[in-house]
């Protein structure tokens, strides 16, 4: 992006609160998210990580409080949603592939439907894709013949394919077997080093370290403690985060 | 030691009273009697080729038809019933409890004899024709439960991709979700169509012309009109001559689909 962007933050959440029926997950969350940042997002399970994240583009709705991405309100009505998203990618803890298509068809079906791209330009930038991830020569397979690695770095060329502005990342790691975290971080690093805006839900505090430019620790539905990753993770401040990381490290 | 000589000893009885009882039917039986009622083979060679070009071909036909108005209504019914709009879901769930729990002899006889009174009208293809809109009426139901619960298969990550990826509900439903619950479906499915296939013989409530006589009502004139019995077995034959494969490939799809894609 060449022009100054029309907006302060590429993700800017106000004040977020979020319930399910009488289980307040969130419990206002203010955080944002530089243009060509990598954020990483940590904390206990059931802490909010993964509703904070999916609030952002709106899988799931706010109770209260806003949302805003490079400056567009997404509880606005008149918000184009499918269009904002269409610039938010997403990767998920499961992948989410679609299995009854072929690696190709999955990175080529919403470049179709919703950037009305033509099927030669859509399998174009599908196969750069794929190489970025190094899988060039799976474009044929189907998901279900692809390891757990493979088909994560299968939906990251998924969703780079929307020439997306950032990235979310639920935890992409977990899900995989150990040998097989390597190529995908591989690839999150490579990403980052391209100046990609990413926030990343995710357990691996070597990544958050190397990679991240901000670490957010949450707990209980609030942000605990945020800063600089190495400094919150050689110096905590907080005793729940002392404590979190005790654990995981 | 005990229990194993117990067991042996209770198949045993079992063996013995299911050979006796075999036996007891074999002698019992007035073959001469069953012959001459059901396996006339005079009468069963007068059948053809009437029994395949005409009814079984119309057996056939029906069910098509029934099938194909069936699954476009169905598919409807089940996206009416799982829409954000509540009265489309009332009016889906309406239909699919009212159609379910009537007999469909009844539904038929209804737009045969009593629709067309009341309103003055001619439906495409006579009584027939009036018979198999009910026909399609009846099955859309049952096909729409089947298909809501296909739909409902598919795991919730499969739309949010979707919807992360910015496609509208609309598209995430034709190009994500349908394709997946239509493969979920298959099997029970079939077993729809197996169910059609036998109901097509209500159809003989409505009164056909020989040319438009499926099998059922096609071997009941055969009954009446040679005093025999014959006319049933073969159209039995020709049912089984459909149903029995594919009875046997929803077994074979839904074991193969038990070990998993
Ligand atoms: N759709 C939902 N309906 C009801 N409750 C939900 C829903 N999604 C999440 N929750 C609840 O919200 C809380 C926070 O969940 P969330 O998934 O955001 O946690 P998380 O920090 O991502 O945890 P994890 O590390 O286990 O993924 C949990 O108590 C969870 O049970
Ligand atoms: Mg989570």
């Amino acid at each position: 992006m060449t022009s100054t962007p029309a907006y302060e933050h590429a993700i800017d959440v106000q004040q977020l609160h979020k319930s399910f029926g009488d289980n307040e997950v969130l419990k206002g969350i203010d955080f944002h998210v530089d243009d060509g940042e990598v954020v990483c997002v940590i904390g206990p399970s059931g802490s909010g990580k993964s509703t904070l994240l999916r609030c952002v583009n709106q899988l799931e709705v706010p109770t209260k409080g806003r949302v805003l991405v490079e400056g567009v309100d997404m509880s606005d009505p008149e918000t184009d949603l499918n269009d904002v998203r269409s610039r938010i990618g997403m990767v998920f803890q499961s992948f989410n592939l679609f299995p009854h298509l072929t690696v190709t068809a999955n990175l080529t079906l919403a470049q179709r439907r919703v950037k009305k791209r033509g099927k030669a330009e859509a399998e174009k930038c599908a196969l750069k894709n794929l190489a970025r991830v190094g899988l060039e020569d799976k474009a044929d397979a189907y998901p279900a013949h692809l390891s757990g690695g493979q088909q994560q770095r299968v939906a990251i060329a998924r969703a780079l394919s929307m020439d997306p502005d950032l990235m979310l990342f639920d935890e992409p790691t977990s899900a995989l077997d150990p040998e097989l975290v390597g190529d995908v971080l591989a690839v999150m690093k490579s990403l980052a080093s391209e100046g990609m805006t990413m926030m990343v839900v995710t357990h691996e505090m070597g990544f958050a370290r190397e990679v991240g430019d901000k670490l957010v620790f949450m707990d209980e539905g609030v942000i605990m403690e945020e800063g600089d990753p190495a400094e919150v993770l050689s110096n905590p401040q907080h005793a729940r985060t002392q404590e979190f990381l005790s654990k995981v490290l | 030691m005990k229990r194993t000589t117990k067991t042996r000893l209770t198949r045993g009885v079992m063996y013995a009273i299911f050979v006796a009882a075999v036996a007891a039917l074999v002698l019992a039986a007035d073959w001469p009697a069953i012959q001459k009622a059901f396996f006339n083979v005079e009468i069963a060679r007068e059948l053809f080729p009437d029994v395949v070009v005409i009814a079984a071909k119309n057996t056939i036909i029906y069910t098509a038809i029934a099938f194909a108005g069936g699954m476009v209504l169905g598919l409807v019914l089940a996206l009416m019933k799982l829409s954000p709009v509540a009265p489309y879901r009332w009016v889906a769930t309406a239909y699919i409890e009212f159609f379910r729990g009537l007999p469909a002899l009844l539904v038929i006889f209804t737009f045969a004899f009593a629709v067309p009174i009341a309103f003055q009208w001619r439906p495409p293809g006579g009584s027939a024709g009036a018979g198999l809109l009910a026909l399609i009426i009846v099955s859309a139901a049952y096909i729409a439960e089947t298909i809501r619960a296909g739909i409902q298969a598919v795991p919730k990550g499969q739309v949010e991709a979707a919807h992360s990826l910015g496609m509208p509900a609309g598209w995430t439903m034709v190009s994500v979700v349908l394709p997946q619950a239509f493969r979920i479906v298959i099997p029970p499915l079939t077993n729809e169509l197996v169910v059609l296939i036998k109901d097509t013989s209500l159809l003989f409530i409505a009164g056909m012309a020989l040319s438009q006589q499926e099998l059922t009502t096609f071997a009941r004139d055969g009954v009446s009109s040679v005093g025999n019995s014959t006319p049933l077995t073969i159209a039995a034959l020709m049912y089984l001559a459909v149903t029995l494969p594919l009875t046997r490939l929803v077994a074979y799809m839904e074991r193969r689909g038990a070990r998993g894609r």
